[in-house]
């Protein structure tokens, strides 16, 4: 056979690579050294060879292989176009800065052991990669399990915690009751041509409410992926329990293979969507991303805020989505073009800019051995370089400029506000509110961040063992680095950035190719108004005016600087104890969304002796949908647990009325 | 990008520099008249800023090189949103590198730095003025977004010269919407700027203050530039609601040398009577408490959207 290069090819064989390198850790599984000075890196390497692939195939026209593996007469179907691309360079620059930390990261003594973690997680990588791949629906429903399967096992790394356990069966269960919505979703796409390569479903024309059927399924299956309320609940017990560099890809990268499922089923598979699929996705994200983000404001486990602040960003990214449905539906193509745009921006900054935040508090759970908020603190001391690189990911993910999570709440906001051009006028008015809600998310999303950062990394100590803690070691630093880098460029080069991501837009809306940028560095996408946003004019100006601060400050005064104890408004005794904990930083908000909690408080009477406050938050929709839910299960359980008598005599019976029922129907 | 652009564009921040301690100034002046004191002289904050700027410096003991840092981070964000706003000609080259979202952006990244830094040192008072910060902050942020759409959906832009440049064109007419608008700016200018009812400048030592309890711990020339950078802030809040609201006046491109002449008066003017009423509305108001505060912002919010669901339902 012979081998010609494809990028299609490539891409593969990197694939593959990861498939072997994981197999390589089997050789000396209970070695730390090797799979984490070798194998880890070289995962790395195969990232960033698979990032740089998918960058410069962005613009090559699609290519399809069929693979001679699968069941005899089902090959696998693959095809790479540019969404395709999009999504895997993605995948291979955030593993690049995963890998590398997680090469430093993993010890011994924490559960399974290194080699068996290794292939587990590059199982995981490369199952993520053949979901973007797969071009028939029996070759993405293997790569979708094999992801739920494989990271499923590294949630439960630690499983002798049973806390662990339940989050991981928690997991499992979501993950199979959404897959199994894909599958029919699958099933109605292929419109009773029993063909179930996606080429087939593209050309099966469905009726409008089979293909709204179709669209609902797929809502529903990779909305329990992405975590969008309702379907959440699986994520911020998983998220914390899962070791975190395994947590930083679970939320950067294997959230995304919901969004990039959905925008395979709505732009291409089913080919035309019709506009009010969109207002449905744009309310479930724009509700996911307020209920994320006011859970996040109030927890004080740091990896289960970081897991809420997860379900608000896939609320942000669904909520783009929505609106580019929206607007393709009303055939506004340009319109669409700019929140699709926002969309995908968007998951490539989330990647980025959350990997940091979990690989900080992985930095730091390992230096400190606690993750609660409120034993943490003056950790920028002890731990420069990750505070450093985890304050980048911080203002990126608050939305602040000149970072990266500016740039697209920047062109979502625009999308937002130029909505006014759809046909149904209460459509219209709907939208804006929409950017009422985008704005409100952000603002609180800063809340949340200075919260994270202030209480973890600022302040003093609030136990004296942090006194010890070591900063990241070197590979953990590049890691981050990588990232930190990484939201940096994505957000001072966003017309660069956005003419890569280009082809994607064009060809999912079948557009020409539209100019984004007035000049290299000014931002003016052509659906905006006259608006341009050009963030390294505006981060050269402010460097420019602290520069001049700084200097005129030197020269025109004698500067001293004195060290002397904190004065705190003459109060003799300072005490670490008396900072806002996590659950003081969360009070406003608590406060003020008091009804979409439910709330446990404990408070002493006036004559304890030893007076506890304690307050517990939880999540309303437990005791409204689950635990209903679990009740009909379990008694439906129940019923047909009746048919059991544990008599042979019995299931004779049964084989013997069912074989009757089987031939009544043949014959 | 004409001289005439360059020259307005750095006149514009140069001015914002040095008017906005006498702004401030102004404001505390208005206010002792109207609440029968002696009045300190306009002149009293660069007073306060000569004195902070040649003291020394005393830092706590556990600060850390971001609390040094902040001060200079805030101030830069400030003078570049001073840069943007139109608040004498519309012909400003930097307005290009950010819209109307981006100063909102830029105003969030002092209020993130200016809260870290309050964390940093680790007191009692300072993480409390941090999180009342960011409590008013996060309902103020949107407030201000949505007073910002409004008006760019009136003129189909969020660039700010050209908000200002559409509205001077029209009619000097009343917007239902731009009422609503102007209500809830009024309300986020207050509140953004620690002014009564939601907090009171002049008091140190309260269980109420917020942006003062954030600056406790600076001193000397790093509190010179935090005080500074707020009076800029206020300077630059009035600009906004002057390029909104009142944007007769402002300069265009095409009145060439002789716009920035009649702009300067005017824009000296529009200060004067917005010291003048933002220091009635403080003599007239009480201070609220802290709890009663996201009430009051919540207000602003809504009111901007409705200006918003107005503008709808109502069009141009």
């Amino acid at each position: 056979m012979g081998f010609t290069f494809s990028y299609l090819n490539g891409c593969l064989a990197m694939l593959l690579a990861w498939g072997g390198i994981g197999l390589a850790g089997l050789v000396r599984p209970r070695s730390v050294e090797f799979a984490g000075r070798t194998l880890f890196p070289l995962g790395a390497l195969c990232g960033a060879a698979l990032a740089a692939l998918a960058v410069a195939s962005l613009a090559v026209p699609a290519e399809q292989t069929v693979l001679p593996l699968g069941l005899p007469g089902l090959p696998f179907h693959l095809r790479r176009d540019a969404l395709s691309s999009a999504f895997l360079a993605l995948l291979g620059a955030t593993s690049v800065g995963v890998s590398l930390f997680a090469a430093g990261y993993f010890r011994r003594g924490e559960g399974t052991a290194p080699g068996l973690l290794c292939l587990e997680y590059h199982v995981f990588l490369a199952s993520m990669g053949f979901v973007m791949l797969a071009d028939d629906a029996y070759a993405f429903m293997v790569g979708w399990e094999c992801m739920a399967l494989s990271s499923y096992f590294l949630v439960t790394t630690q499983h002798r915690i049973p806390e662990i356990r339940s989050a991981g069966f928690l997991y499992l269960l979501v993950a199979h009751v959404g897959a199994i919505s894909i599958l029919l979703g699958f099933g109605v796409l292929q419109g009773g041509s029993w063909q179930f390569t996606f080429d087939a479903m593209r050309s099966a024309r469905l009726d409008p409410a089979w293909a709204s059927a179709a669209f609902g399924l797929a809502l529903f299956g990779f909305g329990a992926k992405a975590g969008l309320v309702p379907l959440h609940v699986w994520l911020p017990e998983a998220h914390p329990a899962a070791p975190s560099p395994v947590s930083a890809l679970m939320s950067g990268v294997m959230l995304k293979t919901a969004v990039y499922g959905m925008l395979r089923v709505c732009f291409d598979l089913v080919g035309a969507p019709q506009w009010w699929w969109g207002l449905i996705v744009l309310g479930l994200g724009l509700g996911s991303a307020f209920y994320g983000v006011i859970f996040a404001a109030v927890q004080t486990d740091m990896k289960r805020l970081l897991a809420w602040s997860s379900i608000e960003n896939l609320g942000v990214i669904f909520a783009g989505l929505g609106l580019a449905i929206v607007f393709r539906g009303s055939n506004l193509a340009p319109l669409a073009a700019l929140a699709l745009m926002a969309t995908l921006y968007h998951c490539l900054n989330h990647a980025l800019m959350k990997s940091i935040l979990f690989l900080g508090t992985g930095a730091v759970l390992h230096a400190t051995g606690e993750r609660n908020l409120g034993r943490l603190g003056g950790l920028i001391h002890r731990m420069p370089w990750i505070a450093w690189l985890t304050l980048v990911g911080v203002l990126a993910i608050a939305g602040l400029p000149p970072l990266n999570g500016f740039v697209s709440e920047w062109l979502l906001l625009q999308s937002f506000l130029f909505a006014g051009r759809v046909p149904e006028s209460f459509v219209n008015m709907l939208l804006p509110l929409g950017a009422a809600v985008v704005a409100l998310c952000t603002a609180l999303a800063g809340y949340v961040m200075v919260k994270f950062f202030g209480v973890i990394f600022l302040g003093q100590p609030r136990e004296p063992t942090l006194a010890q803690a070591p900063d990241g070691g070197i590979l953990e630093r590049l890691g981050l680095l990588w990232l930190a880098l990484g939201c940096l460029a994505l957000g001072v080069l966003p017309v660069q950035v956005i003419a890569m991501l280009e082809p994607v837009t064009r060809e999912l809306l079948h557009l020409p190719a539209l100019s984004w940028g007035s000049r290299w560095w000014l931002l003016a996408p052509p659906a905006a108004g006259q608006a341009s946003y050009g963030p390294l004019a505006l981060f050269a100006l402010t460097l420019l005016v602290v520069f001049i601060a700084l200097l005129a400050l030197r020269v025109s005064i004698r500067q001293r600087t004195r060290r002397g104890p904190a004065w705190d408004c003459g109060f003799a005794r300072l005490d670490p104890r008396m900072q806002d904990t996590a659950e003081g930083f969360g009070q406003p908000i608590r406060h003020i969304f008091e009804p979409f909690f439910a709330m446990h408080r404990e408070l002493p009477s006036p004559f304890d002796a030893a007076p506890r406050y304690r307050v517990a938050v939880g999540d309303r929709l437990w005791t409204l949908l689950y635990e209903p839910l679990a009740g009909i299960v379990r008694a439906a359980a129940d019923r047909a647990a009746r048919l059991q008598q544990g008599r042979i005599a019995t299931y004779l019976l049964y084989s013997f009325v069912t074989l009757i029922v089987l031939l009544a129907l043949v014959l | 990008m004409t001289p005439l652009d360059i020259t307005t564009q750095l006149l514009q921040v140069l001015c914002a520099l040095a008017l906005a301690p006498a702004f401030l100034g102004w404001v505390n002046q208005c206010r002792a008249w109207l609440q029968n004191r002696a009045a300190p002289s306009v002149l009293q904050p660069y007073r306060g800023l000569r004195k902070l700027l040649i003291k020394e410096s005393v830092l706590a003991e556990n600060a850390s090189s971001l609390f040094r840092f902040a001060p200079y981070i805030v101030f830069g964000t400030m003078v570049a949103a001073a840069a943007i706003i139109p608040s004498m000609g519309t012909g400003l080259p930097m307005s290009l590198a950010a819209d109307g979202i981006a100063l909102v952006g830029l105003l969030a990244t002092a209020r993130v730095f200016l809260s870290l830094a309050a964390m940093d040192v680790g007191t009692a008072f300072g993480t409390l003025g941090a999180r009342r910060e960011m409590m008013v902050g996060f309902l103020a942020e949107p407030a201000l977004l949505m007073t910002l759409f409004v008006a760019a959906m009136i003129s189909h832009t969020t660039s700010l010269p050209l908000i200002a440049a559409e509205l001077t064109n029209r009619a000097p007419a009343l917007y239902p919407s731009l009422a609503f608008t102007a209500v809830a700016f009024t309300m986020v200018l207050l509140a953004e700027n620690a002014r009564i009812p939601v907090d009171n400048p002049a008091t140190h030592l309260e269980l109420t203050m917020i942006h003062e309890a954030m600056l406790l711990e600076y001193s000397g020339r790093h509190l010179a530039l935090m005080e500074w950078a707020a009076a800029l802030k206020l300077f630059n809040y009035a600009c906004i609601g002057f390029a909104l609201f009142l944007p007769w006046g402002t300069s265009r491109e095409a009145w060439g040398p002789a716009g920035l002449a009649l702009a300067a008066p005017l824009l000296l003017l529009k200060l004067a009577l917005a010291g003048g009423a933002l220091a009635l509305i403080e003599t007239v108001s009480a201070k609220l408490r802290v709890f009663r505060a996201p009430e009051f912002l919540a207000t602003a919010f809504l009111l901007a959207v409705l200006g918003l669901l107005v503008h709808l339902l109502l069009g141009d």
